[in-house]
C-alpha cells in the first residue's frame, strides 16, 4: 500500500467520523436508528452552498451558524414528533423516522432541485512524503476531526454532557438522579442534527451533492457506527478511520464498487461476531 | 384477529369474493385495471411474506428486498439460460429458499436494532454484487428477460394469475401456520423469545422456518415481476424504499394475522394511487405524513380500530371529533 492510498483512506476517514458521531450518539442515548440522518447532511451541504452563493460566505465561516440551525430543527423535530414514540419497538421508531426522512427529502428536491451541486474552493495542493493531497479535503478533515474531538470534550466536561452520558448508562437512574430525560433527549438529538450539519457543511467542499445521495450517508454511519460501537465519540473515529481506510485500499486494489461492498461486508461480521464494536464496550468517556 | 372485522366467515368471503373480482378483471376491466389487480397481489405477496418474520415473530425484517429482488435475477437468469418461465420461477422461490436457511441461523442471532441493521445490509450488498457481477447480471446496465408472446392482454392475465397464486397461496399458508404449531411458537418468541425457549420451543428453528417462509413468497413475487417488466437492474429490485414500504403496509392494516397485510396492502395502494394522481410532486412526502400519522393515530393497524363504535356514531350522526378520538385510542 501506497502512502497516497493510506492519506486518501485518513482523509475520508475524518470526514466519515464527523458524519457518524452524531448518528452514534442517538442511536446510543435514545435508542433510535436515526434515518433522517442522511438528509441532515445533505441539508448541511445545501445550506453551505447557498451561503456561499448568496452571501459570498465561506463555508468554514458559514459552518458554526448552519450547525446551529440543524441544531434547533433537530431539537423542535425530537420534542415535538419523536420524543412521542421514543421507547417503542425498534419497528415503530425506525418507520417514523423514515416517514420524516421522505418528508424533508421531497421539501429538498422542491426547494433546492435534484442537480447534484458542488462548492469548489480549489486551496491548491500540498505533497506529503510523495504523495498529493488538494488542500480544501485537509482543512475539510482537520476541522472534521476538531469537531469530533470538540464534542468528546462537551460528553465530557459539561454538566449537559454528564447528563447526557447517565441517560445513556441508565435512564430510570438518570431520572432519579434528578436529570430530566426528555430535554437530555432532545439536546441529544439536536446534537445529532447538528454534527451532521456541520459534517454536510465540510462534504460540500469534497464531494458533488445531491438530496439523491442522503442514502448514501446514512449507509456510511450505519457502517462507522457498527465498527466503532454505538453511543461512543472515540469508537466512531475509529470506525471512521477505519471505514475510510478500509474504502482507500479496496479502492485501489480492487474498484470503486468493490470498496464500498468490503464496508458493508465487515460491518455485518462485526454486527455478527463482535457487536459491541472494535471498542468493545467503551463509551462512557 | 378476523373478529374485528365481525367474525372469520365475513373475512374469508371477502377474500374470496375479492379473489373472484380479480379473476374475472381481465375480461371485464382495461390493461390499467389489471395492471393495478397484478400490483395488488405483487404487495399482497410480499407483505404476507414479511408477516411471517416481522408480524409473527416480531423481527423488524428490512430483507424484503434482499429476497425478492434475489428471485427477480434468479428467475431472470434461469429463463435466459433457456428454463421455462414458471420452472424459473419455481427455481428462484426454491434459491430464495436456500439462502434464507442458510443466512437465518446466522442473521436472526442478532436482536432489535442489530437485527434491523444487519437486514439492512443484506439488501445493499445484495444490491451491490448484483452491479459488481456486471458479465452475469448485467451489473448497472440492467438484465432482460425474454418477453412474453401472445400480446399484452394475453401477457397481463398470465402475470396477474401468476401473481394472484403466489398472494393466494401466502394467504393459504398464513392461515395454516396461524392455527397450527409454529404459529403459536412464533407468537410465544414474539412475546418473550427467552421464555419460550426454556419451555422448549426450538427458537432458531421456528425463526429460521419463519424467515425461509418470508423468503420463499417475495423471490416468487420477484421473479414473476421479473418476467412481467422483461427488464430489471440492481437499484429497481434491490430497493430501499420497497424494504421499509411492505412492513409499513402491513403495520397499516395491522401485523401478526392473515387479514391485516391484505387490509394494509388495499388501503396503503388506494392512497398512493390517489397521492399519484393529485400530487406527482409531492408524493414522497405525502407518503412520510401518511406514514407518520400512522405511527401516531394507528398503532394497532386498522384491524384493530373498533370499527362497530365508529360506525355506531357515524350512523348517530356522531362529528368527526369524537370519531378521531376512537382511532386515536
Amino acid at each position: 500500500m501506497d502512502v497516497q492510498t493510506l492519506l486518501n483512506g485518513l482523509v475520508l476517514g475524518g470526514l466519515y467520523a464527523c458524519i457518524a458521531v452524531g448518528f452514534s450518539l442517538v442511536w446510543g442515548v435514545l435508542n433510535i436508528i436515526n434515518m433522517l440522518h442522511g438528509s441532515f447532511i445533505i441539508l448541511g451541504a445545501y445550506l453551505a452552498f447557498f451561503a456561499h452563493a448568496a452571501f459570498g460566505a465561506h463555508p468554514f465561516l458559514s459552518l458554526p451558524f448552519i450547525a446551529a440551525a440543524l441544531f434547533g430543527l433537530g431539537y423542535v423535530i425530537q420534542r415535538g414528533v419523536i420524543n412521542r414514540v421514543v421507547s417503542s419497538p425498534v419497528l415503530i421508531t425506525l418507520v417514523l423516522t423514515f416517514g420524516l426522512d421522505m418528508i424533508l427529502y421531497n421539501a429538498m428536491v422542491l426547494g433546492f432541485s435534484a442537480t447534484p451541486r458542488r462548492l469548489a474552493l480549489d486551496m491548491g495542493r500540498i505533497d506529503i512524503l510523495g504523495a498529493t493531497l488538494p488542500l480544501d479535503r485537509i482543512a475539510a478533515m482537520a476541522l472534521a476531526v476538531a469537531l469530533t474531538a470538540m464534542l468528546f470534550q462537551v460528553l465530557r466536561g459539561s454538566r449537559i454532557g454528564r447528563a447526557i452520558v447517565a441517560v445513556r448508562m441508565d435512564r430510570d437512574a438518570a431520572a432519579l438522579m434528578g436529570v430530566r430525560v426528555p430535554q437530555i433527549y432532545a439536546i441529544t438529538f439536536g446534537i445529532g442534527a447538528c454534527m451532521a450539519g456541520a459534517a454536510g457543511s465540510l462534504m460540500s467542499v469534497v464531494f458533488p451533492f445531491s438530496p439523491a445521495m442522503t442514502g448514501l450517508f446514512l449507509g456510511k454511519a450505519f457502517i462507522v457506527c457498527v465498527i466503532g460501537g454505538l453511543g461512543s465519540v472515540p469508537g466512531a473515529l475509529v470506525g471512521g478511520l477505519a471505514l475510510g481506510l478500509i474504502e482507500s485500499m479496496a479502492g485501489a486494489l480492487i474498484g470503486p464498487q468493490e470498496a464500498v461492498l468490503a464496508g458493508f461486508v465487515v460491518m455485518l461480521a462485526l454486527l455478527i461476531f463482535k457487536p459491541t464494536g472494535l471498542l468493545g464496550k467503551a463509551g462512557y468517556e | 384477529m378476523s373478529a374485528f372485522i365481525g367474525g372469520k366467515n365475513l373475512g374469508l368471503t371477502i377474500v374470496l369474493g375479492v379473489v373472484a373480482v380479480l379473476i374475472a378483471l381481465p375480461f371485464i376491466g382495461d390493461n390499467y385495471l389489471v395492471r393495478l389487480a397484478t400490483f395488488l397481489c405483487l404487495f399482497s405477496a410480499l407483505a404476507l411474506g414479511w408477516n411471517f418474520i416481522g408480524g409473527y415473530a416480531g423481527y423488524p425484517s428490512f430483507a424484503t428486498a434482499a429476497f425478492y429482488g434475489l428471485g427477480a435475477y434468479v428467475g431472470a437468469l434461469l429463463q435466459n439460460a433457456g428454463t421455462p418461465m414458471p420452472l424459473a420461477w419455481l427455481g428462484a422461490g426454491l434459491g430464495c429458499a436456500i439462502f434464507a436457511a442458510a443466512l437465518g441461523p446466522t442473521l436472526l442471532r442478532l436482536k432489535g436494532h442489530y437485527f434491523a441493521v444487519g437486514s439492512i445490509a443484506i439488501v445493499e450488498i445484495m444490491r451491490l454484487l448484483a452491479s459488481i457481477f456486471a458479465d452475469f447480471t448485467g451489473g448497472g446496465m440492467g438484465l432482460n428477460v425474454p418477453i412474453l408472446r401472445g400480446g399484452p392482454d394475453f401477457a397481463g392475465m398470465v402475470f396477474l394469475y401468476a401473481m394472484l397464486a403466489v398472494a393466494a397461496a401466502a394467504f393459504l399458508t398464513t392461515l395454516a401456520v396461524d392455527r397450527g404449531r409454529l404459529g403459536f411458537g412464533l407468537r410465544c418468541i414474539q412475546q418473550n423469545e427467552d421464555a419460550a425457549n426454556m419451555l422448549g420451543v426450538d427458537v432458531n428453528a421456528y425463526k429460521t422456518a419463519a424467515f425461509v417462509l418470508s423468503a420463499i413468497f417475495c423471490g416468487l413475487a420477484g421473479a414473476i415481476y421479473a418476467s412481467w417488466v422483461a427488464y430489471i437492474d440492481p437499484t429497481d429490485v434491490f430497493s430501499i424504499l420497497l424494504t421499509l414500504k411492505v412492513p409499513v403496509m402491513v403495520l397499516l392494516g395491522g401485523a401478526g394475522g392473515a387479514y391485516g397485510p391484505l387490509v394494509g396492502v388495499v388501503a396503503f395502494m388506494a392512497m398512493e394511487e390517489l397521492i399519484w394522481s393529485n400530487f406527482l410532486e409531492l408524493h414522497h412526502g405525502v407518503l412520510g405524513v401518511i406514514i407518520v400519522i400512522l405511527v401516531f393515530f394507528l398503532p394497532g393497524g386498522l384491524l384493530k380500530l373498533r370499527w362497530p363504535q365508529i360506525l355506531g356514531r357515524f350512523r348517530a350522526g356522531g362529528d368527526a371529533k369524537s370519531e378521531a378520538k376512537a382511532a386515536a385510542e
